[in-house]
């Protein structure tokens, strides 16, 4: 068998895979191992896939996320705390041949922002909702959020959420499953190749419901926050493993084709 | 039989050192360095010429920071 040189294998003929370009140059202001880069990632790579850079406006949320408009290059708007289904459905409905999306993490979507979600998802807005769920207000400093699970420690519940006084995890993804606006309602993670490749996959069908103009469309990856959770990226993916997909089990909730 | 010859390339600088390509990698190609790069994160580096230029690494760095080849051999 004929050797190779690392030189001669790092042409462009041979190259497999590469950070798309419609992510801008600048580093993440993530923290190391965080899921929002590889979920920025996926969005940008299924947009430039389609070829609809020039045709899709993100919305970018308040959290740890605001700066998404930074980081992908496409235009956006950045929208008021949990405000972001309700900027998208102006755009849309202004825009309505252009690709809307928005992006928005736990504390924005099912927190602050429960009231436009569930209306934006009842109304059925011809938009793709991102959602990323990591438990916890990261931004702020790891404070307990409605997605928090029972007896998980966050800086705002140090011994535990006790769901006695504290209520219940909110699972809205299953609620506005039940939503008859909505047409694809899943969830995902991001944590190993596996589940990246099924994110992608789900992105991508829920871009091709909008551009059939079939509906709402509602991806939600679990992600993790190893800041908030206090511990290093591997130990918080696993974590994340044991604890959160028992509560938040992957896989499409709702598929209407 | 063909076999197929990969390679990656990891910008050091923009790694944040969070080892999510580690366990990744079905050929345990890649480690951290002991070095540190600008920011202080110790880097992720190949340690062997196992790699099949799968991208798993690739598609699961949250920062993007790495570019694969592949050939296959004949």
């Amino acid at each position: 068998m004929a050797e190779i040189t690392k030189e001669e294998l790092r042409q462009p003929e041979n190259l497999i895979y590469k950070k798309t370009d419609l992510l801008t140059d600048k580093p993440l202001s993530y923290c190391p191992g965080c899921g929002h880069g590889t979920a920025h990632r996926i969005v940008m790579e299924v947009l430039d896939e389609m070829g609809i850079q020039d045709q899709t406006i993100g919305i970018a949320p308040v959290g740890c996320s605001v700066l998404a408009y930074e980081f992908m290059n496409i235009d956006m708007q950045q929208a008021a705390h949990g405000r972001a289904p309700a900027v998208a459905t102006a755009v849309k409905r202004l825009h309505p041949e252009k690709f809307v999306f928005t992006y928005q993490g736990d504390g924005d979507l099912a927190a602050i922002g429960t009231a436009e979600t569930i209306h934006a998802c009842n109304r059925g807005e011809n938009i793709v909702i991102i959602f990323i769920n990591n438990g916890i207000y990261g931004m702020t400093g790891g404070q307990m959020a409605p997605t928090t699970l029972p007896g998980m420690k966050s800086s705002t519940s140090p011994y535990g959420r006790d769901v006695a006084t504290m209520g219940n995890p909110l699972k809205i993804t299953e609620l506005i499953a039940q939503l008859p606006g909505t047409i694809y309602v899943t969830r995902q993670a991001v944590h190993t190749p596996a589940n990246v490749r099924k994110t992608k996959k789900a992105v991508r069908k829920a871009f091709e419901n909008q551009k059939l103009n079939k509906g709402l469309s509602f991806v939600e990856i679990v992600s993790n926050c190893n800041s908030g959770w206090k511990m290093t990226p591997r130990q918080s993916n696993e974590w994340m493993v044991e604890n959160m997909f028992p509560f938040y089990p992957l896989g499409d909730i709702k598929v209407n084709d | 039989m063909a076999k197929v010859k990969g390679d990656i390339v990891i910008d050091i600088e923009k790694c944040k050192g969070c080892e999510v390509c580690v366990p990744a990698c079905p050929n345990d190609v890649i480690a951290m360095s002991k070095n540190v790069n600008g920011k202080g994160y110790n880097y992720a580096e190949t340690i062997n010429d196992e790699c099949i230029g799968c991208a798993n690494c690739a598609i699961v760095c949250p920062d993007g920071v790495i570019t694969v080849y592949r050939k296959r051999m004949e």
